[in-house]
């Protein structure tokens, strides 16, 4: 695979991304492949505009929390690594990799694939899924279909489900705690190229 | 329970239907002889009768074995009931067959394939688990289509080679005989495998690719099975490429186009559903009707009428679901309950009993000891071979063990019993032989790997069901996950499973739904919805449950510390629910309540009152019974209607208008006896002057909803109605723990004090309700007030009514110099329009 390999000596330390992520090299050459693509004015970063170019994305309802959690706070463009990395959490968890204690934990953990769903919520950052919160993604999500009075009700009764210190807000281990039953590698994974 | 019942009986009548030609051929020739010579009284019309009478019986003996083995939970849990069932078919076959000497009852093909499969088929498609079943459709077509060829081939082919060899010594039979003997014994038959698998409970995905697969595959072996006899139809000579190849294509076609006619069957039901608005109570007959159409006119297009009946039960579900009303969906789904698991009874039934005959029995061990090892050892392969092809492309593999139990569900079954009969025996000479055999599988497939199937799942920990309680953070969750896949296929460029499916749910949320659901089902068809929908009716259940309970105690006994607990335990959590549910069902004239009884969730003192109040509210739902039970039993048992057309519970208005009244003069007839110096009715005159004003200064806001009297209307009656006046009724009343409650301004504690020695009672009499409901324009019917939210600010609404009654009511007046204070600060109310209800009771 001649143009593999030229594709991959064109990324940065791209061995190391590849031990970080898990990604094979075939991933990562498509991956690049796309990023080129987004990028369109080769700046070798994306820019939110550049992901809000996608259309389909645009009518996501929660399409531009997804842009946010590319982009680490305070900055306003992300590179090939930091993409790499992102989409890394969506990597199915592999059986077959025995678990390396000294490793860190990879990024497509439960964990990790959590931690990316919970800030999508969290907003402000300040570790606690609000009522407003929660609120502003139960509007984008259900908008027409249920009334505001209807809407503030699920978001009540869905933290107080959750909520277990009754401080009216769901703190990540919370959020952990209502989804222990659901099985996150299932419903947090792309099948990438395999 | 009704529901249950109607459709047993339906089930039956649909059995003695069948029966009519046969019945009315019968009554020509025994009509004519009988000649009499005088008047019988009664006679004996068991020849005309016969046969209705044998199918009621039937299935009464079938239902009944499994009623027996319900009774015994330790033999059924060693045993699946399919077994069991098997095995009472044994014993009343051999009972049979030891008083006739001969096999009189058997499974006829006919019978099966056209009164017994549909209804299961349809179950199994119309409660399939959607998302599931479609998220793996993938997989669940390789296995039924490849996996049910590679079974039958192998089979056919492996024996065919033994047969040549000679192992089976002379029969007579040959390659293309064999294959269609493999064809019909290839599929995993869906009664049994359900049968087995939901009493073992493994996790969805498992479950999932059993199911579907043995449902489609019964479709695909039928299918083969009529291309393989059509084969053998021509003979061996006159079978060449281009007959091969019109097989495959007549496959193809027979399966794809029994689906589609399932596909465009659902597509009518749902629209059908769309406007059954006004004939609700035949609207679940609908769904039967069409879905057995959707059988037999597959069936007689020679397409596959299986596949036809589950794409029929599975498209349409959604949809008939969101369209129909309650009651009929919850009608259709114990039906169909009834009819699926009755027929598998019944077929499990007479399993056993066709095989006590021994003019079907040809034994030949040979053959049905290498079928038996082929059949096993096949399905094995088959099973690993196409998860490992499909493990390449599965996002979550499918592990060892589950292919495991996937080799070992395979089950045999009526199915191919049924397809088996229907062999031609000029044709197949060793017809016979393929019956015992198919017996044999099936008794060894259901008997022996269902027994073992349980400790099997046990001991290789496969991995069972979650019993996932759906929390409304779960579904939320679960639809975030959605969107973020789709948005990350979209970022990442590449189209898969998640972008397939967002395309799915936009085009069917465009134009499906805008085409098969009523508006209003269009509206309140999101998932999120419902889920809290129905957290919101359990939490109702239980409540009127636990408050029922509560509530008929302190009728009875009157013990106010028993209320306590119950408020700790549950008035906090309630308080916060009930708002949801009153938002959510009040429809046009709810009121967000939700918050104005957070701010002002009652003290302790006030949770009798609370409780029953929102008891009350819930009763909205489901409850209703409960004021029945307590009220005016008298009056309605002349009352009873029978109509053919409507399920509708009582609203007559005129119903309430008596009760009203009747309780009005008993109500009168206690003041009176006030006024000759009576003590209990005072308190209630006394009760009435404080509550009002206490209440009235707490109003924050002039909020559009009703009293909350109506709470204590159904108590009120039940006052009125036991006769003894309000003397009892004072004194047993549940409710002396107001006092305090709900008193915000200390001004009227003071005042409260000194009606101490009394234990006051705090519900506002009937003619108050009345009246108001009068004025507000309210259908003054018992259901209607029941819905009405209480709110404790909202009482300003009876400053009027107060007023009126102090007017009006001159002993009450002159009872009360309390009264005078309290109203004095009531802001001027608004011109109060109480002539109704003062003048009815006056």
């Amino acid at each position: 695979m001649g143009s593999t390999n030229s594709t991959l000596s064109k990324i940065p330390n791209v061995e190391e991304l590849m031990q970080e992520t898990g990604f094979t090299p075939a991933h990562i050459v498509r991956l690049y492949d796309r990023f080129e693509a987004l990028d369109k004015e080769k700046t070798g970063h994306l820019r939110p505009q550049d992901f809000g170019a996608i259309n389909r994305l645009a009518m996501n309802p929660i399409g531009d929390r997804i842009i946010g959690a590319f982009f680490s706070p305070g900055q306003e463009t992300v590179d090939f690594h930091s993409f790499v990395r992102i989409l890394a959490h969506f990597r199915p968890a592999d059986k077959k990799r025995p678990k390396d204690p000294s490793m860190p934990e990879p990024v497509n953990s439960r964990t990790s694939k959590l931690k990316f769903a919970f800030q999508l919520y969290d907003q402000d950052k300040d570790g606690k899924i609000s009522r407003a919160e929660l609120l502003q993604v139960l509007r984008s999500m259900l908008e027409m279909q249920v009334t505001e009075e209807q809407l503030e009700s699920i978001a009540d009764r869905t933290i107080q489900e959750a909520d277990l210190d009754k401080d009216d807000a769901i703190s990540f281990e919370e959020f952990r705690k209502s989804l222990e039953k659901v099985n996150i590698d299932h419903k947090m994974s792309i099948r990438f190229l395999r | 329970m009704p529901a249950l019942w109607r459709s047993t009986f339906v089930l039956v009548m649909v059995l003695l239907a069948i029966s009519r030609p046969s019945l009315a051929s019968e009554d020509t020739g025994n009509g004519t002889e009988n000649t009499i010579t005088t008047l019988p009284i009664v006679i004996w019309k068991w020849e005309e009768i016969h046969f209705p009478y044998l199918v009621a019986l039937w299935v009464l003996v079938s239902w009944l074995c499994k009623l027996v083995f319900q009774l015994n939970p330790c033999l059924t849990r060693v045993i699946p009931e399919s077994g069991l069932l098997i095995c009472i078919g044994w014993v009343l076959g051999g009972i049979i067959y030891g008083a006739d000497k001969v096999q009189t009852f058997r499974l006829q093909p006919f019978t099966f394939f056209f009164y017994l499969l549909p209804q299961i088929v349809l179950d199994a498609g119309y409660s399939m688990p959607n998302k599931l079943f479609f998220g793996n459709l993938g997989a669940i077509l390789v296995y039924a289509v490849i996996g049910t060829c590679w079974n039958a081939a192998t089979l056919g082919l492996a024996l065919w080679g033994c047969w040549l060899g000679g192992a089976m010594g002379n029969i007579d039979t040959g390659l293309l005989q064999l294959l269609l003997f493999g064809s019909l014994i290839a599929a995993v038959d869906p009664v049994a495998v359900i049968a087995v698998f939901e009493e073992v409970h493994v996790n969805e995905v498992l479950y999932i690719l059993v199911f579907g697969e043995s449902l489609l595959n019964d479709g695909v072996t039928v299918v083969l099975f009529n291309v393989f006899d059509a084969f053998v139809s021509l003979g061996g000579a006159q079978i060449d490429a281009v007959e091969i190849i019109k097989g495959i294509i007549s496959f193809f076609v027979v399966a794809v186009g029994g689906s589609l006619v399932g596909v465009v069957f659902a597509l009518l039901i749902s629209l059908l559903t769309r406007c059954t608005k006004n004939i609700q109570i035949i609207e679940p007959g609908f769904i039967f009707v069409l879905g057995y159409l959707s059988y037999l006119t597959a069936e007689m297009l020679s397409l596959s009428a299986i596949l036809s009946c589950t794409f029929c039960g599975v498209c349409c579900q959604k949809y008939i679901n969101a369209n129909m009303d309650e009651r009929s969906v919850s009608t259709v789904r114990s039906t169909m309950k009834v009819f699926a698991n009755g027929s598998e009874t019944i077929i499990f039934v007479f399993l056993g009993i066709s095989a006590i005959d021994p003019s079907i029995w040809v034994w030949n061990t040979a053959f049905i000891l290498l079928t038996l090892l082929f059949i096993f050892v096949f399905r094995f392969i088959g099973v690993f071979l196409l998860t490992w092809i499909l493990n390449q492309y599965r996002l979550v593999p499918l592990d060892f063990i589950d292919q495991l139990v996937m080799g070992y569900g395979g089950l045999r079954g009526a199915v191919a019993y049924g397809l088996v009969l229907l062999l031609d025996e000029n044709k197949y000479k060793e017809k016979k032989l393929m019956i015992s055999t198919t017996l044999i599988v099936v008794y060894f497939t259901v008997m022996l790997q269902g027994i073992t199937m349980k400790p099997l799942v046990t001991w290789l920990k496969v991995k069972r069901a979650a019993v996932s309680e759906r929390t409304l953070a779960e579904k939320i969750q679960n639809r975030t996950f959605d969107h973020m896949l789709v948005a990350i296929e979209d970022i990442s460029g590449q189209i898969g499973d998640n972008y397939m499916r967002d395309k799915w749910n936009n085009f069917e949320e465009k134009w499906l739904y805008w085409l098969l659901m009523t508006p209003i089902a269009r509206k309140s068809c999101d998932p999120i919805f419902n889920i809290f929908h129905k957290l919101n009716i359990k939490d109702a259940t239980s409540y009127v449950k636990e408050g029922e309970r509560r509530g008929s105690l302190a009728f009875v006994r009157n013990e106010s510390k028993a209320d306590v607990d119950f408020n700790k335990k549950f008035g906090a959590d309630f308080s916060e629910m009930m708002p949801y549910i009153m938002t959510e069902n009040m429809g046009p004239d709810h009121v967000p309540v939700s918050s104005i009884l957070r701010d002002s969730v009652p003290s302790v003192c006030l949770d009798m009152h609370e409780q029953d109040l929102k008891m009350r509210e819930s009763e909205d739902f489901d409850a209703h019974h409960l004021l029945q039970q307590h009220l005016y039993k008298g009056r309605k048992q002349h009352r009873h209607r029978y109509s053919r057309k409507h399920l509708e519970v009582n609203k007559d208005e005129h119903e309430v208008q008596e009760i009203f009244q009747r309780t009005m003069r008993s109500r009168l007839e206690s003041f009176k006896s006030a006024k000759m110096g009576v003590a209990p009715p005072k308190k209630i005159s006394k009760h009435l002057k404080k509550d009002q004003p206490q209440k009235m200064p707490n109003g924050k806001s002039a909020d559009n909803s009703k009293s909350h009297a109506y709470g204590d209307e159904d108590l009120e009656f039940s006052e009125g109605d036991s006769a003894s006046g309000c003397e009892a009724a004072g004194g047993s009343f549940p409710m002396r723990a107001y006092r305090g409650a709900g008193i915000v301004n200390p001004a009227f504690m003071a005042e409260m004090d000194t009606m101490d020695p009394m234990p006051p009672m705090q519900q506002i009499p009937s003619w108050l309700a009345e009246a108001e409901v009068d004025s507000s324009n309210m259908v003054p019917s018992q259901r209607a007030q029941l819905t009405l939210p209480w709110t404790p600010s909202n009482l300003r609404r009876l400053a009027p009514l107060c007023l009126s009654t102090h007017s009006n009511d001159s002993f009450l007046l002159a009872d009360s110099p309390a009264t005078q204070e309290g109203i004095s600060e009531l802001p001027p109310p608004p011109p109060p329009q109480d002539g109704q209800g003062q003048g009815t009771h006056k």
